[in-house]
């Protein structure tokens, strides 16, 4: 086992209630965040902050102690100390690995396959490595998580359930209004989902996305993303009459938007076709606004029916991911464990006496010799070798290695070549 | 004589030929609807643009052999909707086409043609009180009103089927293969626009007539009640249309019962 341990906090929409994540959220951003993240004097960490999650990830040699720190970095005088357990999780090695590789992969999104989850991940990192947080292990695991998520978007259909709801909003929306060009869009509230198909609306055209929010910090924020304007929720009924497209993804627990509220709506808007989005679960909008004329709803379900991906085909690609998810976080670890001063003198010499043994076989195959100078030539061979190696073993067994630089260990591997020899034997 | 019978004979054989060939594009059409292939839309087109030159040289060759624009009995004037309702939809490719719009006008085209193979095609001779020009300018342009009404009519039921898929939220067969509701919405209020405005200047053409021919501009009789009640029908549409945007099912379900109207005031006027 290395000495250094990979360790992984973080709370997510399912584990943690939106009040307490609102909380949490990173208000100063990341430069804010690692900065105070500094002064627990960590060899590497790195923190990801989404709208559905916070995940800190940091490497130790004592991971007991290290993550009640972190906990209390993370959750600081938000929540009481004995929620904290009951609102985020805890990973250490092998399980941190498989956890960011499921984040990364959107396995454990709020909508499984949507992409945006990587572009974030990998934001946070640039974030990250520019202030020098990360070292050779995180590094080396970050990139990894990102060809993890690439492969799972290439070999499963998971990619496809997200990217399909989005587009199939779009595809309603053009069955409804033709050109979506000069249409204006409003967004309730925020959430991965919401903003995929507010982005996927906005490459089709559509003139403007206004976004309403309770608060109205986090309206503005996104607002600027889409270059659209910001509302608060008391303004919705005035935003009804000018809009066409509404998505809703608000926490809210009962209904938003009453179906009395928008008929007389549909008077001042002539009778301009209105088409609701509800995305939230539970969900925001009242159902009778359907019986509505010149008025659409969908909810996520609908929006799911309508691109016939039926649930036993999604658990699939769900369960392929997985596989691959698990198969990725195997590699990580046998890496990790990889970067430790004795395998890697044994994954050296080995190497050394194959390369050693092939060329020995190849050249005497030629030769008419004699078992002494057969005995000769390879004492000739395998001293060169030895005297080669002689130096990188002295560097590894040297103190500062012994101590676990694992930049050093891990250098002296890629130089040999050693990473590719692991996976081929 | 031998000039008569000659025309007869190309009559006919000009009527035979429009049904086969209008048949011909309304099954294009119809197999072009279930399987989405392009070359068979452009086929069904041209065959469509061949049957109106066809159906263009009956009306022509019934002329010549009559002696007056053959819009008077059943059978003509149900020909001549058949041909208003060609000439209108082609000239409307010429300015925006609709998916599959085609399919559904061709389909009634090709009924309409039916119904007046169905009816007889004896000639009637004119009452001499009827031998007028006002003739083909009242019946000929009240007609091509029907024609871009028709239209409304196949916009409509589109609408309605494609109103019916999004509302179940059931997306199924018509979905993928009929327009956007807005582009059948502005269809409509086009066809609605233009057919109206044939029916008013046909209305105002057949008062005249009527004032020429009996020495009165209204008689009330059924004719003239039905096809007032008809034009009340469309007034209100376009009225509510351009004052409250009045738009969707409600409205297509009016194109529908408007036409309705239209169809039974053709045969209670021509029986």
């Amino acid at each position: 086992m290395s000495a250094k341990h990979i360790s992984l906090i973080g709370v997510n929409h399912k584990s943690t209630p939106l009040e307490v994540r609102e909380k949490i959220s990173l208000i100063g951003g990341y430069e804010d965040a690692l900065a105070r993240l500094r002064k627990y004097r960590l060899p590497e960490y790195y923190l990801l902050s989404t709208c559905n999650r916070v995940e800190l990830i940091w490497v130790s040699d004592d991971p007991g102690e290290t993550t009640s720190d972190m906990l209390g970095f993370l959750f600081g005088d938000t929540v009481e100390p004995e929620h904290w357990d009951g609102y985020s999780y805890v990973f250490h090695d092998g399980n941190a690995v498989n956890h960011l590789f499921r984040v990364s992969s959107s396995l454990d999104s709020l909508v499984v396959g949507e992409a945006q989850i990587l572009g974030q991940i990998k934001e946070a990192y640039r974030y990250a490595s520019r202030h020098g947080c990360t070292g050779p292990l995180l590094n080396k695991l970050l990139h990894k998580s990102f060809s993890v998520a690439k492969r799972v978007r290439s070999e499963t259909g998971i990619g496809s359930a997200a990217v399909s709801i989005s587009s199939a909003a779009v595809e309603l929306a053009r069955k409804i209004f033709g050109s979506l060009a000069g249409k204006k869009v409003l967004l309730i509230g925020a959430g991965e989902m919401a903003e995929l198909a507010a982005e996927h609306l906005l490459g089709q055209g559509v003139e403007s996305i206004c976004v309403a929010n309770r608060t109205l910090s986090r309206a503005v924020d996104l607002a600027a993303r889409f270059k659209g304007g910001a509302c608060s929720l008391e303004e919705l009924k005035s935003q009804m009459e000018t809009v066409d497209i509404i998505i809703s993804s608000t926490g809210a627990s009962g209904l938003i938007i009453q179906s009395g509220e928008v008929r007389p709506l549909m008077r001042i808007r002539r009778n301009r076709p209105l088409f609701f989005i509800d995305i939230a679960v539970p969900r925001d909008l009242d159902p009778a606004l359907n019986e509505i004329e010149n008025v659409f709803l969908y909810d996520i379900d609908d929006l799911s029916q309508v691109v016939e991906m039926n649930r036993s085909e999604r658990e699939k690609e769900a369960v392929k991911a997985g596989r691959i998810v698990d198969e990725e976080t195997l590699k990580f670890v046998k890496w990790q464990e990889g970067l430790t001063v004795t395998p890697t003198i044994t994954a050296l010499r080995r190497k050394a006496d194959r390369i050693c043994s092939q060329e020995i076989e190849r050249t005497l195959a030629k030769m008419e010799l004699s078992a002494a100078d057969r005995k000769k030539i390879e004492f000739l061979a395998r001293s060169i070798t030895a005297k080669m190696l002689h130096d990188p073993m002295q560097f590894l067994k040297s103190d500062s290695c012994r101590k676990g630089e694992d930049a050093k260990i891990d250098m002296v591997r890629t130089v040999f070549g050693l990473e590719n020899d692991d996976e081929t034997n | 004589m031998d000039r008569q019978m000659l025309l007869n004979e190309i009559n006919y054989l000009l009527f035979v030929a429009v049904l086969a060939v209008t048949f011909l594009s309304c099954a294009a059409y119809v197999v072009f609807f279930v399987t989405q292939r392009n070359q068979l839309r452009k086929t069904a087109r041209m065959l469509l643009l061949v049957s109106w030159c066809l159906q263009s040289g009956y009306i022509l060759s019934r002329y010549l052999s009559i002696g007056h624009t053959p819009i008077t009995t059943y059978h003509e004037a149900v020909f001549f909707f058949a041909w208003a309702a060609t000439s209108a939809y082609l000239s409307f490719r010429w300015r925006y086409t609709v998916k599959n719009f085609g399919t559904f006008v061709s389909l009634l085209i090709f009924a309409l043609l039916i119904v007046s193979a169905l009816t007889s095609r004896q000639v009637i001779p004119l009452e001499p009180a009827l031998r007028s020009w006002w003739l083909p300018v009242h019946a000929g342009i009240s007609l091509i009103a029907y024609g871009f009404l028709g239209l409304a009519f196949c916009g409509a039921l589109m609408y309605l089927l494609q109103e019916r898929e999004l509302k179940s939220r059931k997306l199924g067969y018509f979905f993928t293969r009929l327009p956007s509701l807005d582009s059948l919405d502005q269809l409509n209020s086009h066809c609605l626009a233009v057919g109206f405005s044939f029916l008013t200047v046909g209305m105002i053409a057949g008062i005249l007539w009527s004032k020429q021919a009996w020495g009165t501009y209204w008689r009330w009789n059924v004719k003239e009640v039905c096809s007032l009640l008809i034009w009340f029908i469309y007034l209100v549409q376009i009225h509510q249309r351009f004052t409250v945007g009045w738009r969707g099912r409600r409205a297509a379900l009016m194109i529908v019962a408007g036409f309705a109207v239209v169809l039974v005031t053709l045969w209670v006027v021509l029986t």
